[in-house]
């Protein structure tokens, strides 16, 4: 069988995402979505804002910058949250740094990936959020694949995978004590192609980096990475220039690029029917170790 | 493009982590770089096959014991239609991850070993099965490689399971028997070559002619309310709109409703999906209702019409799953969630317990723990508004929190 194209988006994804989007308005206080800038928080605000219409996103924003975006991604935020009348709190890895709470990287492969869950949460705690809700998808990575719609996290942000509420039907338990958080996983059921056949369906803008551009990259570990000053680099790694564009979008010190010439929604898809590569091959943070990303959410991560 | 929703269930070596990597090469859904992850773990365990199985078994705790511990969720798509697989485990101890994992699938797929035929577990898959009302069984024989692609042994297994069917309470309106061989694909994308006595289709072809009607109309029409939008804007003063989701059946725009619990009546006036007016809506979809006249509505009140309006229970016999540590607990109050209304909830009596493997009621035992099945009566503080599980199973079921622990203590079937 061979994968013909397919630019149909299954309807029930949106009915489902939708309805636990209501439900995590209606069984919380004070939920926020967690937006990173990249195609699957873009796609949770767009449901967001289909869930409540016509009324207002009753969500705030939380970003949590690590000082190491892509400036396209920041640009971009700030048109959505200006267009959509959004409220946008941001909260800054470099302060966790500057506090000592978090302790930057060093040698090549510094990231500030890691301390990101410093960061977020302690601004779950400052901002008093008892839902956060993020636009992970089971079909990444195998630990996300575990993971519940609700996901109750203890006062330190852990994930217990032995530990899960079940959850039956469509029926949600949003129940928690004092100090717990919920992450909720509205896409979680969505693969990288629904994502993309959702952002052609609903004609939604995304930053310029998910498409062909030139830009100065070098070569590491068989992987195109993205030049910036946030990377260290060795003296025998040259940058050049290449057409590439980005399949995820994370920091620059932690995502790869490849090397392509889609520059419009239609190749992008057709490149992904195609792919060789899986999305979060492209993600370096994952690939530390075989349980990489388990082990960066038990600790808090997403 | 439709979703297609199954659950397998299988003992640890019957093949079924290693049926659902085939499945997943076999429609080009492993990329390349997760298949060389999947080279490299084979080789440091010591294997000289590329084990597809590994690509299932997500956890760290599941990989060092080589056992599948929770559910998991598999993905993957065919031109005509997107499959989500709930992968559980088969042991009896999660026996509360098998009927999770069952509670939203259309298809439950059977494995059977070849060589061992029917097994204990087999009974306890098909009791979930038949428990959750599951339309679609597959029972597919596997390992057909390993009794020399015998048509004597398979009819043989048909047989035996036709008698265990024969029991059964309830039956899944289509059973489909499929030989196959996982780890060498026969019979799974492809039909088989290797076992050519069986001229039926193979297991993807038989999932891809499937077909469902959402809008359903031997069901009665059902919509619950999540929450009232009411945007005090400039533009929409008066608005008033209802967001939920339709349970079963189907509305239109003109119907006369009747709002439970307040037992109010009004016709639909729109039924709205963001800047879209639809006419009409079915089973599944999220919209917003709006009714021409200012009615008793808000969050956990269902909408439904006045000629098969559901009953408001307030006592309830039901069948229970009971999937908390700690055990059920007569006479206490539990949060009973039925769709997203909750109330308070006594459990008045554990009237018995069925062995989920005889599918017989266990004599002297009137205790619910971890994984047992059971009947019980409950009362609850206010009436809920649900159908039994068996007329109307997308209205019937609901779920027991514990207030205190806020766990999901239950999941319980209308009776």
């Amino acid at each position: 069988m061979t994968n013909k194209i397919q630019w149909e988006f299954p309807q029930a994804l949106e009915d489902e995402a939708i309805y636990i989007l209501r439900e995590t308005a209606a069984q919380f206080e004070r939920p926020a979505i967690l937006f990173s800038g990249g195609k699957d928080s873009i796609t949770i605000v767009r449901l967001a804002q289909k869930a409540f219409y016509p009324g207002k996103v009753p969500f705030p924003l939380l970003h949590v910058d690590t000082g190491h975006n892509f400036p396209e991604t920041i640009q971009f935020r700030d048109w959505l949250v200006e267009s959509l009348g959004l409220d946008l709190r941001v909260r800054y890895v470099q302060d966790s740094i500057d506090q000592g709470k978090a302790q930057e990287e060093t040698g090549k492969y510094a990231s500030r990936n890691a301390l990101q869950t410093v960061t977020l949460l302690d601004a779950i705690e400052e901002l008093k959020f008892d839902a956060c809700i993020g636009g992970a998808r089971r079909d990444e990575e195998k630990a996300r694949a575990k993971e519940r719609i609700f996901s109750v996290r203890d006062e330190f942000g852990q994930w217990n995978a032995k530990m899960q509420r079940p959850e039956l039907f469509d029926m949600l338990n949003g129940k928690i004590q004092l100090g717990e958080n919920v992450r909720v996983f509205p896409i979680s059921n969505w693969t990288e192609l629904d994502v993309w056949n959702y952002i052609r369906r609903e004609n939604l803008q995304i930053p310029s980096i998910y498409f062909s551009h030139e830009r100065e990259i070098i070569e590491r570990d068989g992987m195109y990475w993205p030049y910036s000053p946030f990377l260290n680099t060795t003296e025998e790694e040259t940058p050049f220039r290449q057409k590439v564009r980005f399949r995820t979008v994370g920091d620059m010190t932690c995502t790869a690029a490849v090397i392509s010439e889609a520059d419009k929604l239609e190749d992008i898809i057709s490149e992904i029917l195609e792919a060789k590569i899986s999305e979060r091959g492209a993600r370096i943070d994952d690939k530390r170790s075989e349980a990489a990303m388990e082990k960066r959410k038990q600790a808090g991560y997403f | 493009m439709e979703v297609l929703r199954i659950t397998t269930s299988g003992s640890v070596d019957d093949g079924k982590s290693t049926l659902i990597g085939r499945l997943l090469y076999d429609t080009h859904s492993i990329p390349q770089d997760k298949m060389e992850a999947l080279h490299a773990a084979s080789k440091r365990k010591g294997l000289d096959f590329t084990d597809l199985s590994l690509l299932t078994d997500g956890l760290v705790a599941e990989r060092e014991q080589g056992i599948t511990i929770d559910v998991a969720h598999i993905y993957f798509s065919t031109p005509s239609r997107k499959y989500i697989i709930a992968d559980t485990p088969g042991h009896i101890e999660y026996t509360r991850n098998m009927v999770t994992g069952a509670s939203n699938a259309q298809v439950s797929l059977i494995l059977i070993d070849a060589r061992k035929g029917i097994v204990e577990q087999t009974y306890r898959h098909f009791f979930i099965a038949s428990l959750l009302r599951i339309p679609y069984l597959v029972v597919c024989v596997n390992k057909m490689d390993l009794v020399e692609y015998s048509e004597a042994r398979f009819n043989q297994i048909v047989e035996d399971f036709q008698e265990l069917i024969a029991n059964a309470t309830f039956k899944a309106p289509s059973i489909k028997f499929i030989p196959i061989s996982s780890l060498y694909g026969e019979n799974l994308a492809t039909r088989s070559e290797k076992i050519n006595w069986y001229s039926g289709e193979s297991l993807l072809e038989y999932l891809e002619q499937i077909t469902f009607d959402h809008a359903d109309s031997s069901h009665p029409a059902r919509f619950k309310v999540q929450s009232v939008i009411r945007p005090k804007t400039d533009a929409y003063h008066d608005f008033r709109g209802f967001a939920g989701k339709v349970v079963s059946g189907h509305f239109n725009v003109g119907d006369e409703i009747i709002s439970l619990p307040s037992q109010q009546k009004s016709r639909i006036k729109t039924i709205e999906q963001f800047e879209t007016q639809l006419t009409t809506a079915e089973a599944r979809q999220s919209v917003v209702i709006t009714l021409e006249d200012e009615i008793d509505t808000s969050r956990g009140s269902m909408l439904s019409k006045p000629e098969n309006a559901p009953a408001l229970l307030k006592e309830i016999a039901a069948q229970v799953c009971w999937m908390d540590q700690t055990k059920l607990v007569p006479g206490k109050t539990y949060l009973l969630q039925h769709g997203v209304n909750r109330v308070k909830a006594k459990v008045q009596q554990i009237q018995h317990v069925i062995d989920v493997t005889s599918n017989k009621i266990v004599e002297d035992k009137k205790e619910l723990g971890l994984n047992d099945i059971g009947k019980i009566s409950l009362k609850t503080a206010s009436p809920i508004f649900a159908d039994s599980y068996d007329a109307n199973p997308a209205n019937g079921a609901f779920i027991l929190i514990d207030e205190m622990s806020n766990s999901t203590v239950a999941v319980g079937f209308v009776d």
